[in-house]
């Protein structure tokens, strides 16, 4: 404050702000980077512990031997289901209810907004079945779900089989405190909603559905499972959730402790953790690990059905049974057993899961980076558009102070010609016609799909897609409609004024997602900060131009694309990219309208008119 | 219907002549009896009943005061053999003799369901009421579980529920009964038999529904004699379907809507499943002050259409003294779901008001219910004293209806928790801000700023001023 209140002084800061400028920006764009790169390494990424007092010092031994009667299951299900092309509701009843379970059925109906190519949906009706097995003199007040989903493909009987089998041996024991659901959900994630929606008694999404009949108070924790064959290499755990949530870590911190009790082999992202994390191969692999995790919380999609569950505070975590190449194999009775374990120490739980983090990066499976240690890398990045901000704001001032301090340091910058005001109506057109253009590319896509079938030879979901890449598209026009719009002042000063009022944008705009989804605020910060910075009117346009559509939020998109499958190890062509990236828009606007997803509106609401401000300022005439 | 009541421990201290008291009543009794209702999906529950009456100096004055009555209910409470001991030991026979030897904690807390109550009331001697008796009333009831107890069988017998059989009926005892449910549910006779065969059967409407009785009693003595233990077994003949048990004509549901820390709706679900007939319900709900009810949002909704309730009371909450109360009398219409919700938004509460486990929730208590319900069977009124003391648990009016009082779970609501390690880092970051924003903005708030003129001319101009003041002329 002392600092700022000496104009002598002041004006040295400024003049460091000024001359230092671009070398600082570099500077801190590049520790930003290397930041992150450096969160895979020993000091920084360290190994999880179980907070939880309830879950760690107490061990529970797991008696579920039901292998023969999970596939027997399985084998019936995968029977009724084939018979009946649909989920066997009946059978799926009567087999709860002779296990001993309360069985109820919730019947839903969605039309989506338009029709789902990848999963091949459009009016969808279906029914859940869920039982409950209520915990012996308790008051129904605390709950566990173990849910399946089951998509329209025949995948999943195992899950369901395993299901079935772990409810038939928890229902003969006495030790249970809280009632546990087990829920089979049709369409899968759709399903799942529909249930969760229902057992809160709200309508998020315009779901119908019938309500349930029977409830079994405030859910604990969530555990949803995908298997699809008898036998198992390995167990893939998802955490990633709607909008990037994710579940304590405590959570996955029980399911290592069993992966290691049983000996399981255990993967995150389909990576196997590494062992040596002090050389560099270790680390190296580390950072596969969390590059994958980064990209695939940064979509904001639920990878699973528990990413539902955390939007209703449930901590809970997808395991998928993959069945690989492998020598040694797992049979039903070693999952099982994990399963068993983890429900009963969640059992022991006396309060909801809050002991350990909410917000972390996972290098590996027994490795995390807690919300202290990674948030550095995004200031660093977004503290390129604070100077460069600065920087702007100072020239401008310097400018406008310009008759009044003759004497005043001539800055590095050029003086330039005063004017009264900094034009802030002329900032006006643009604002307003580039928000217009986003909201355009958030409302017309879904509303205009008719028209659009109407008129040209596509399908409504094609027509959605390109519809919305051709309003992309149309927003680069814009500089050459707003020009004539603006009033002609010192033609310096309104770009200047332009880009500094989008670079305050951005930097608040990047800053917010990545306080509530760390992995989307660095990808778009690591895309978006350095062509924003550099963009201006004089200088090589072209490249320029170039630059700036190459870093435009739906490039980051593709681009995050082909990276992910690099790192599966399963690199795109270029046409499987594009293929995969008009899938991946039309599923981005269809989990908005079905899941709540907020990826979509904000980038087409907020990250795209801002962008269409960069461009703006790149050809201002 | 609505899951077990942690515990039923209801002081019921109902003075003022009631239709069944004014007999006079045998001195210094026991009554003890246990029945046995076999539910069809296997699982069987046991309810022993035992009345002690004793006469007391003790004169009644007048009419109840409603003023002091009062209500109290503790959502939480885990039954355990904590409060079993002292229970069995207010029994005359203790755990010694009678049908108390079945009393054995380690089954009675095998079980799926128990519930467990002491009642005691006072008794009026004479149609005038001039003396009185004191009534203490000991019910406990448990569901054993096919499940659990019997693993997955579903035949059943005093051993195999109790681990022990009756030997000999209690000393002090005036009459000591088992009663068994053999009640044909089917048109077709004799799903279950019972062994072994019943001298005496028993029948009446409980429930409204017709049901049948075996009953041994433990005072006769051929009963015990012939094999000294009494074991009663049960066989189905024909083992139960998994079926959907039968719904009661009431039941209730009650549950929290709504996500997020601010805000929830609370949600009473009334099933009324009589197929023609509609009854009202008195619904009591208290519900604690920091859980700030929007009264303006009570909704009741029958079958699709607002349901204005005959009669309202609410007595808002003052914080930190008394929770909301709130009673309503409603009308059921028949073969319906009607749902009561009302919106409330969760208060922050001091920090050290946190008990000590608050991310594990808050309780709510759960809602009392009270109805008449109409009987399918129409019942006709029988004298108290003379017919069996669980046939006082669902009393009949005018045989038309019983009456019913249902409880709904218990809720567990989650309030805004601050972090309590937090407190430290709290300090430690509102210091380092005070200590450096509060004293620059208080330097830069209070200092003056004097515009200093820059020097210029030197020694000749301070002295031409000094002459200048010298002189009153004012300086350059």
């Amino acid at each position: 404050m002392g600092l700022l209140s000496d104009p002598v002084r002041r004006r040295a800061l400024a003049r460091l702000v000024l001359r230092l400028n671009a070398p600082l920006c570099v500077l801190s764009y590049v520790a930003g980077i290397a930041w992150f790169l450096a969160l895979v390494f020993p000091p920084l990424t360290q190994r999880t512990y179980m907070s939880e007092n309830a879950m760690g010092s107490t061990m529970v031994e797991e008696q579920f031997a039901g292998g023969d009667r999970a596939r027997a299951f399985a084998r019936d299900f995968a029977a009724h289901r084939k018979k009946s092309g649909a989920l066997p509701v009946a059978w799926l009843e009567r087999t709860m209810r002779s296990v001993g379970l309360e069985v109820y059925t919730q019947s839903f109906s969605r039309k989506l907004p338009f029709p789902d190519e990848t999963h091949e949906r459009y009016m969808v009706s279906g029914t859940n079945v869920y039982g409950i097995l209520r915990a012996p003199r308790a008051a129904s007040t605390e709950s566990l779900v173990l849910t399946v989903p089951c998509g329209s493909d025949s995948t999943n009987s195992q899950a369901v089989g395993l299901l079935l089998a772990l409810a038939a041996h928890f229902r003969g024991q006495i030790y249970w405190a809280k009632d546990i659901v087990f829920l089979v959900t049709e369409h899968d994630l759709l399903g799942t909603e529909a249930w969760l929606e229902a057992y809160h008694d709200v309508n998020v999404t315009g779901m119908q559905s019938s309500p349930l009949q029977g409830r079994a108070g405030a859910i604990q924790a969530a555990v949803a499972l995908e298997l699809s064959s008898d036998v198992v290499t390995s167990l893939d755990v998802a955490v990633e959730g709607l909008n990037g949530q994710l579940p304590n870590l405590d959570l996955l911190n029980l399911f290592q402790t069993f992966c290691q009790k049983g000996g399981l082999l255990c993967t995150l992202q389909g990576k196997l953790q590494p062992q040596d994390w002090t050389s560099l191969d270790g680390p190296l692999q580390g950072l596969q690990t969390l590059l994958l995790m980064v990209l695939r919380q940064a979509s904001g999609r639920p990878h699973g059905s528990h990413g539902l569950f955390l939007r209703y505070r449930v901590e809970a975590l997808t395991l998928r049974g993959i069945n690989s190449f492998r020598q040694y194999k797992y049979d039903l009775v070693a999952v099982g057993k994990a399963l068993e374990g983890m429900f009963r120490k969640l059992n022991h739980l006396l309060e909801r899961l809050h002991q350990s983090f909410f917000l972390y990066l996972l290098p590996g499976l027994s490795r995390f980076v807690s919300i202290g240690l990674y948030m550095p890398a995004v200031g660093f990045l977004l503290l390129v558009l604070g100077l460069k901000a600065l920087e702007l704001w100072m020239q401008l001032h310097e400018a406008g102070m310009g008759l009044e301090e003759p004497g005043g340091a001539p800055g590095p910058s050029v003086p330039l010609p005063p004017s009264q005001g900094v034009g802030l109506a002329s900032l006006v057109a643009p604002l307003l016609i580039s928000q217009a253009m986003g909201l355009a590319l958030y409302v017309l896509p879904v509303l205009g799909q008719h028209v659009a079938t109407q008129h040209f030879p596509v399908a409504e979901a094609e027509a959605v897609v390109l519809t919305l890449l051709a309003i992309y598209a149309a927003g680069l026009a814009l500089p050459h409609n707003t020009h004539r719009v603006i009033s002609t002042q010192a033609p310096d000063r309104g770009w200047m004024a332009l880009k500094l009022v989008a670079l305050i944008y951005l930097a608040l705009q990047l800053g917010c997602i990545a306080l509530t989804n760390f992995s989307l605020g660095f990808l778009l910060a690591t895309t978006m900060v350095p062509t924003a910075a550099l963009a201006k009117p004089h200088g090589p346009r072209t490249l320029y131009a170039a630059l700036l559509v190459l870093t435009s939020p739906a490039a980051t998109l593709l681009g995050s694309l082909f990276l992910w499958r690099e790192l599966q190890e399963a690199p795109l062509s270029l046409a499987e990219g594009w293929q995969l990236f008009l899938a991946a828009l039309a599923q981005g606007v269809l989990e908005h309208h079905t899941y709540g997803a907020l990826l979509f509106p904000l980038l087409s609401l907020g990250l795209y008119p801002c962008w269409l401000l960069f461009w703006n300022v790149l050809f201002w005439k | 219907m609505a899951a077990a009541m942690p515990l039923a421990l209801l002081v019921l201290l109902l003075l003022g002549p009631g239709g069944w008291c004014l007999a006079e009543p045998p001195r210094d009794s026991l009554r003890e009896e246990l029945v046995i209702t076999p539910l069809p999906s296997g699982d069987v529950a046991a309810t022993f009943q035992f009345r002690t009456r004793w006469d007391s100096e003790l004169q009644r004055e007048g009419d109840t005061d409603h003023y002091f009555l009062r209500y109290a209910v503790l959502p939480r409470e885990v039954v355990c053999t904590e409060n079993l001991t002292p229970w069995k030991k207010l029994l005359p026979c203790s755990s010694k003799a009678g049908l108390s030897v079945l009393l054995k904690a380690d089954r009675l807390f095998h079980t799926s369901y128990h519930s467990q109550a002491v009642h005691i009331r006072p008794v009026c001697r004479n149609a005038r009421c001039t003396s009185i008796s004191w009534e203490l009333r000991q019910t406990l009831s448990v569901v054993f579980d096919a499940f659990i107890t019997g693993q997955g069988k579903k035949d059943w017998s005093l051993f195999r529920m109790f681990s022990r059989t009756l030997t000999e009926p209690c000393p002090l005892a005036s009459e000591s009964r088992v009663y068994v449910d053999i009640t044909t549910y089917n048109q077709d006779n004799e799903t279950l038999e019972v062994h072994p065969p019943p001298t005496t059967t028993y029948q009446d409407v409980i429930l409204g529904t017709r049901k049948t009785y075996a009953i041994y009693d433990l005072l006769d003595t051929a009963m015990i004699n012939n094999s000294r233990n009494l074991n009663i077994q049960l066989k189905w003949k024909r083992p139960p379907e998994n079926e959907a048990p039968p719904v009661p004509f009431l039941h209730a549901q009650r549950y929290v809507s709504g996500y997020g820390l601010q805000k929830g709706e609370l949600s009473t679900l009334l099933y009324n499943t009589h197929p023609y007939r509609a009854f009202p319900v008195l619904l009591l709900d208290t519900v604690p002050w920091y859980l700030r009810l929007y009264v303006h949002t009570l909704t009741i909704t029958s079958k699709g259409k607002e349901n204005k309730p005959s009669y309202i009371h609410y007595q808002p909450a003052q914080d930190r003294l008394q929770p909301h109360l709130l009673e309503m009398l409603i009308q059921l219409p028949a073969n319906s779901v009607t749902k009561v919700s009302i919106q409330f938004e969760r208060a922050l509460l001091k920090w050290t008001e946190y008990t000590p486990d608050p991310n594990h929730g808050f309780y709510v208590s759960p809602s009392v219910l009270s109805a008449l319900v109409p009987s399918m069977v129409a019942a006709k009124p029988v004298d108290w004293e003379e017919s069996p003391l669980f046939n006082s648990l669902f009393p009949v009016s005018d045989g038309s209806n019983y009456f019913v009082r249902l409880y709904t779970e218990p809720l567990l609501v989650n309030l805004p928790t601050p972090d309590f390690s937090m407190p430290y880092n709290v300090i430690c970051l509102t210091c380092t801000v005070v200590a450096v924003c509060y004293g620059s903005f208080y330097n830069l708030l209070t200092r003056t700023f004097h515009i200093e003129e820059p020097r210029t001319g030197g020694l000749a101009k301070r002295l031409a001023n000094l002459i200048r003041r010298a002189r009153g002329v004012p300086p350059l």
